[in-house]
């Protein structure tokens, strides 16, 4: 079948074009592609965090060229590579704090979506990607923090295994089936490395759909209106380029600081004693990006409501679209959303806190209230706003600061952008 | 901008929130100062070498460090033949031989520190039922790190009256619990220094202490050279850039 796809270009970028036309392809998404001009520096962090996914991959590789994915040798491959594999510490420790840095960047990129409303209609495809890459991203950090074979590589493996056997009827069934066996032990290791590398890929692959669906309408911005024409625009190249740039050199910086001077700050000491199944560390703790889905976990004195609740903490965010039924995109233009919204960025901090925090006294208490506050937020706050807030007045558009109208219900002030 | 701080600044504490899970319920550890501490942190040589000694005629009778090998002892400084005669001073099993049987030899500068016990059990028969732990990575085990290794190293003091102390233990201000199986080890004089330092307990346990830091981190010298190196180019391109993105900027009208 042949198409009438005409090259733009001549020689032999025209003849490879004709025959491979990425190249079009590449210069229509990464250069001429129209952007919103008001991008602030929380727009850094989509493009941030896929440069931190190649990091991850490129120094996963070159590890697992010298780690033993075997529970007599995982921790001495480990310590293998740390003394004696060229540059094997500079890996190690990217890999390690890049794990942490991509959380991080993530984190962020999420809480950007959530406060500028970026998941909201046409963009709830691009947004469930983005919690699809969370999720795999979560799976692919928990096996490999196993794979060190450490005291808190085994604990850990061992408290969120268990967390199955909590499943009605075939609990048990699914953890040793998990485990290939009758606790965590080689073949568990085993299976962890063979889908710790496999998931990035996966990630890859969402990445790629989520790009694909983020450039059908393009970035949402700080007013959450749409572009109205060329004026509201810049090409993608340079302006985006460059800036995306600079704060890949802030995020170096950044992540250099830790890699040399702090590598194992944000670790665990217990992870550099061998895993022994003998002896229970005196507090099991998750990675830092992990402490507020384990606060919620502990927060609900019921196993089984403790995991639902759990999962649900992140399957939610699946129909935010659905429950935030203001029309105003952009958290600037709602008053009283704003509130709420900062308050839920504490409160998943409290989380954060209490998870590190044995479950004990006082912790438990605020646990449950920061647990209640986090569901409230989007299954009550979210769907009630829309109806009862009224935003302040939106803009004409991204270019021109003169305000339309304003004091109507939500729902009429919003028109102009839903036009997309 | 603002907003920018804002984001920082909340990675930061969710960073921070694991802080609070490593120091649950340990005595606060003394201060102490290290060459090694810094962005330009060295290890001191001559202590190194002090702490090897301690190493050798205390420490190594219940410890081992599977993972160090003689080999690197170089790094602190001291000769191919030197490090020789230091394995040497260690026996290690080999073999199976040509009769097939196993067969003790002195270490080469490619073994490693050999633990003086053949396996747990006989290291918990011999220390009340707790084996001594491989030192190999012990500063980097431990929260305090190596200000609380050199605490717990001089530690030791005379049990409350209600601690309830069976045989076998002892009492440490510093080790979780206070109820370690490992004696006090270090008192004034336990070795002579071969460099004519007077070799208090206290001495002991710096020097020994910076000798396990290093064993622990054999590549920090390298590490925190690399570092500046690294950041300091990254801070100049960052600073191009940034030049670079007013000046791409300067034509977009707001
Ligand atoms: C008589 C045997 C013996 C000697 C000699 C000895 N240790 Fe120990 N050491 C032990 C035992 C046993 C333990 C385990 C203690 C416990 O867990 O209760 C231990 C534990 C330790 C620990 C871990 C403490 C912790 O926080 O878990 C360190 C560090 C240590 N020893 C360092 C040293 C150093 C340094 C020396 C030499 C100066 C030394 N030991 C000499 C027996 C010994
Ligand atoms: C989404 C990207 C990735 C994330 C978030 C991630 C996360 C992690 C984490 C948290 C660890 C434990 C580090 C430690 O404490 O020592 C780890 C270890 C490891 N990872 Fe990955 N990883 C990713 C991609 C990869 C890829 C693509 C590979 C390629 C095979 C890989 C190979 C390894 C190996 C061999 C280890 C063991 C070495 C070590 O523990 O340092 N990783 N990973």
């Amino acid at each position: 079948m042949a198409s009438d796809y005409q090259t733009p270009y001549k020689g032999v970028l025209g003849w490879l074009d004709d025959r491979l036309p990425v190249i079009n392809f590449a210069d229509q998404h990464l250069r001429f592609y129209p952007t919103p001009k008001n991008l602030t520096y929380a727009w850094n962090f989509g493009s941030l965090a896929g440069i931190a996914l190649v990091i991850m991959i490129v120094t996963g590789i070159v590890l697992a060229m010298h780690y033993t994915p075997h529970t007599e040798y995982a921790f001495a491959s480990i310590q293998k590579i740390m003394r004696d594999v060229n540059y094997g510490w500079l890996l190690r420790y990217i890999h390690m704090n890049g794990a942490s840095f991509f959380f991080i960047v993530v984190y962020i990129h999420i809480f950007r979506g959530l406060y500028y409303g970026s998941y909201k209609q046409p963009r709830e495809v691009l947004w469930g990607l983005g919690v699809i890459i969370l999720l795999l991203m979560m799976a692919t950090a928990f096996m490999g923090y196993t794979l060190p074979w450490g005291q808190m590589s085994f604990w850990g493996a061992t408290v969120i295994t268990n967390l199955f056997s909590a499943v009605p009827v075939f609990g048990d069934e699914i953890t040793r089936w998990l485990w290939g066996g009758f606790a965590v032990g080689n073949p568990t290791l085993q299976r962890f490395f063979s889908l710790h590398y496999l998931l990035p890929f996966l990630i890859v692959g969402a990445v790629m759909l989520h790009l694909v669906a983020l450039h059908r309408y393009g970035s949402n911005n700080p007013t959450g209106i749409e572009p109205k024409g060329k004026q509201d625009q810049v090409p993608f190249h340079p302006y985006y380029t460059v800036k995306d740039l600079f704060g890949l050199g802030v995020f170096l910086i950044a992540l250099s600081l830790f890699v040399f001077y702090a590598p194992n700050y944000l670790g665990h000491a217990d992870n550099y004693i061998p895993a022994d199944p003998l002896v229970t560390p005196a507090h099991i703790v998750p990675e830092w990006y992990f402490l507020p889905f384990y606060a919620i976990l502990r927060a609900i004195p019921d196993k089984l409501g403790g995991v639902i609740a759990m999962f649900a903490s992140v399957l939610v965010l699946f129909v935010l679209p659905w429950l935030d039924r203001s029309r105003v995109r952009s958290g600037k233009y709602r008053p009283i959303f704003k509130q709420f919204y900062w308050l839920l960025v504490l409160d998943v901090l409290v989380l954060g806190y209490v998870g590190a925090m044995p479950a004990e006294g006082i912790w438990i208490p605020i646990g449950r209230v920061a647990t209640a506050y986090y569901f409230a937020y989007f299954l009550v706050i979210l769907p009630l706003l829309g109806v009862f807030e009224r935003p302040k007045p939106l803009p004409n558009s991204i270019s021109d600061p003169v305000i339309k109208g304003g004091g109507q219900p939500a729902g009429a002030a919003a028109k102009p952008m839903e036009k997309a | 901008m603002k907003k920018l701080f804002a984001a920082l600044a909340m990675a930061a504490t969710m960073g921070l929130a694991s802080g609070p899970a490593h120091a649950a319920e340990a005595t606060p550890i003394p201060e102490h100062t290290w060459q090694f501490e810094g962005i330009f942190g060295t290890f001191n040589r001559a202590s190194a070498q002090r702490g090897l000694q301690v190493y050798n005629q205390v420490c190594s009778s219940c410890h081992g460090m599977k993972y160090v090998a003689f080999r690197t002892l170089k790094d602190l400084g001291y000769s191919e033949d030197q490090v020789e005669a230091i394995a040497a001073q260690y026996t290690v099993t080999a073999g199976p031989n040509d009769q097939g049987e196993m067969y003790q030899r002195p270490a080469e500068p490619t073994d490693t520190f050999p633990s003086p016990y053949a396996n747990r059990q006989v290291a918990m028969n011999a220390n009340n039922g707790v084996y001594p732990p491989d030192l190999s990575v012990i500063t980097n085990a431990r929260p305090g790190g190596a200000e609380y290794i050199r605490a717990l190293l001089i530690g030791y003091k005379e049990p409350p009256a209600d601690a309830n102390m069976s045989p076998g233990q002892y009492w440490n201000k510093y080790f979780p619990g206070h109820k370690i199986a490992m004696p006090q080890m270090l008192v004034d004089g336990a070795v002579d220094y071969q460099d004519g330092t007077q070799a208090t307990a206290s001495q002991m346990a710096h020097d020994v202490t910076t000798f396990l830091h290093w064993a622990s981190n054999p590549h920090m010298e390298e590490r925190k050279r690399m570092g500046i190196k690294v950041i300091l180019f990254l801070i100049v391109l960052t600073g191009l850039l940034y030049a670079v993105q007013r000046k791409v900027w300067s034509d977009v009208k707001k």
